[in-house]
């Protein structure tokens, strides 16, 4: 037994020096189990995130203005269904089946971005989504496209790819309807005021309440702190939010000329607690519509299996 | 509601060629029943947008990979045989030894 401790001890110290060296960790290489176990809750979660994601959108496919809207919609809106099943794949590589993450997404135990359990209202949110989400979301991926897990850093960079026609279309969307006059401005300024804070809050708690935060970064499976980020998505999109003369939805809100950054008030963390807990606005109507779609798209997997088995007995009897 | 633990159909990976004489590379697994929704599915995850020129895909059960203690001794870089090398090679054109006797 204690051999066997021992021995863990120093293949944990190689993998330590692995990870110091800058090298990329891949399947089957040895690693500690708490670092595959946080890998599989990471990318679960954010496949999760993806998949549910497609939701909101798809809420506005059939109502999108103008056909040309309504491509860009659906080609978006396809993306994540592609992106989603690029990080099924990546956690599978660590051993947890997709079933199994299936499960725990559908029984409601699983996470997913917070921001997905708001509802879509008006047309600007399709714009603000873009905008905003994405725009948090890439801040996000870009970063952690360089983390130590091959097959999660790899996905990432292919998302990172796509993910900026995302941004695109959704600006286009807001200065489109600014553009239009004082009804469109309206439309967009009560969309930006409900996903400000929502938005905000995508990055996760404070780092001082981000329990797993140090081994993570230790690992390189976080590589940034969720307050780092959070900042610069701040200052990147205030700077766009005037621009447009929209008003921020914060009476703190202040600009520090000594850090060159913007200040915000406190993030309302009871809310935050509530819809990543299950009770948002929209946490129920998410999962029950994930969960009717696994269900109805069964007879697809059947056919298609039947399919497979159909072509190997004809394939066999030509033989 | 869930269903039994194999429900996913299954896994082939994929291999894109970009361009005209460039190599094949990996862009990322797949699930399908048979070789050619596996194909489609391909084409529909990978090749929606950009260069593809060709694809291949291959059901991931078929490929044989090294394991990673492996590294060290079967990738071994023969430094004892260093004539594999054009280094190895000093002579030039003025050296005796192309010189007829």
């Amino acid at each position: 037994m204690i051999e066997k401790s021992e021995n863990i001890a120093s293949l944990e110290e190689q993998f330590n020096q692995r990870i110091a060296n800058g090298e990329t960790i891949e399947p089957n290489d040895w690693m500690p189990e708490k670092y595959r176990k946080q890998l599989v809750r990471l990318i679960s979660q954010h496949a999760h995130s993806e998949i549910i994601g497609m939701l909101p959108e798809g809420n506005w496919i059939t109502r999108a203005p103008s056909l040309r809207r309504k491509l860009a919609l659906l080609a978006k809106v396809q993306d994540e269904a592609g992106h989603g099943h690029y990080l099924y794949s990546s956690a599978e590589t660590l051993g947890t089946s997709r079933e199994e993450m299936f499960d725990q997404l559908h029984e409601g135990k699983a996470k997913y971005s917070s921001i997905f359990n708001y509802p879509t209202l008006s047309w600007a949110d399709m714009g603000m989504i873009g905008w905003l989400v994405d725009g948090a979301a890439i801040i996000n991926q870009t970063t952690m496209a360089k983390c130590s897990y091959g097959p999660y850093s790899r996905a990432l960079i292919r998302i990172c790819k796509e993910e900026n026609f995302h941004k695109k279309q959704g600006m286009e969307i807001i200065a489109t309807l600014i553009a239009s006059g004082e009804k469109g401005k309206a439309m967009v300024q009560e969309s930006f005021t409900r996903f400000w804070w929502p938005t905000l809050m995508m990055f996760g708690p404070h780092d001082s309440n981000s329990p797993n935060s140090a081994d993570m970064m230790k690992w390189k499976i976080k590589l940034k702190s969720n307050d780092e980020l959070r900042q610069r998505f701040i200052d990147m999109t205030v700077d766009q939010a005037l621009a447009w003369e929209l008003r921020i939805p914060d009476d703190k809100l202040k600009f520090n000329e000594t850090t060159r950054s913007w200040e915000t008030g406190e993030i309302d963390w009871e809310e935050f607690n509530a819809v990543i807990n299950g009770s948002g606005p929209c946490n129920h109507e998410r999962l029950e519509a994930r969960r009717n779609a696994h269900d109805n798209g069964k007879w697809v997997r059947d056919a298609a299996r039947a399919f497979e088995e159909k072509q190997r007995l004809k394939n066999k009897s030509a033989a | 509601m869930s269903e039994s633990k194999n429900d996913q159909l299954d896994l082939w990976e994929v291999f894109i060629q970009e361009s005209d004489n460039s190599p094949h590379q990996h862009a990322g697994s797949i699930r399908a029943a048979d070789a050619e929704t596996a194909i489609q599915n391909a084409r529909d995850v990978f090749a929606r947008r950009g260069k593809t020129k060709n694809m291949w895909v291959v059901k991931s059960e078929h490929i044989i990979a090294t394991k990673p203690e492996d590294i060290p001794s079967f990738f071994d870089q023969a430094s004892d045989k260093v004539y594999r090398h054009p280094q190895f090679y000093k002579h030039t054109l003025d050296d005796e030894l192309w010189k007829k006797p």
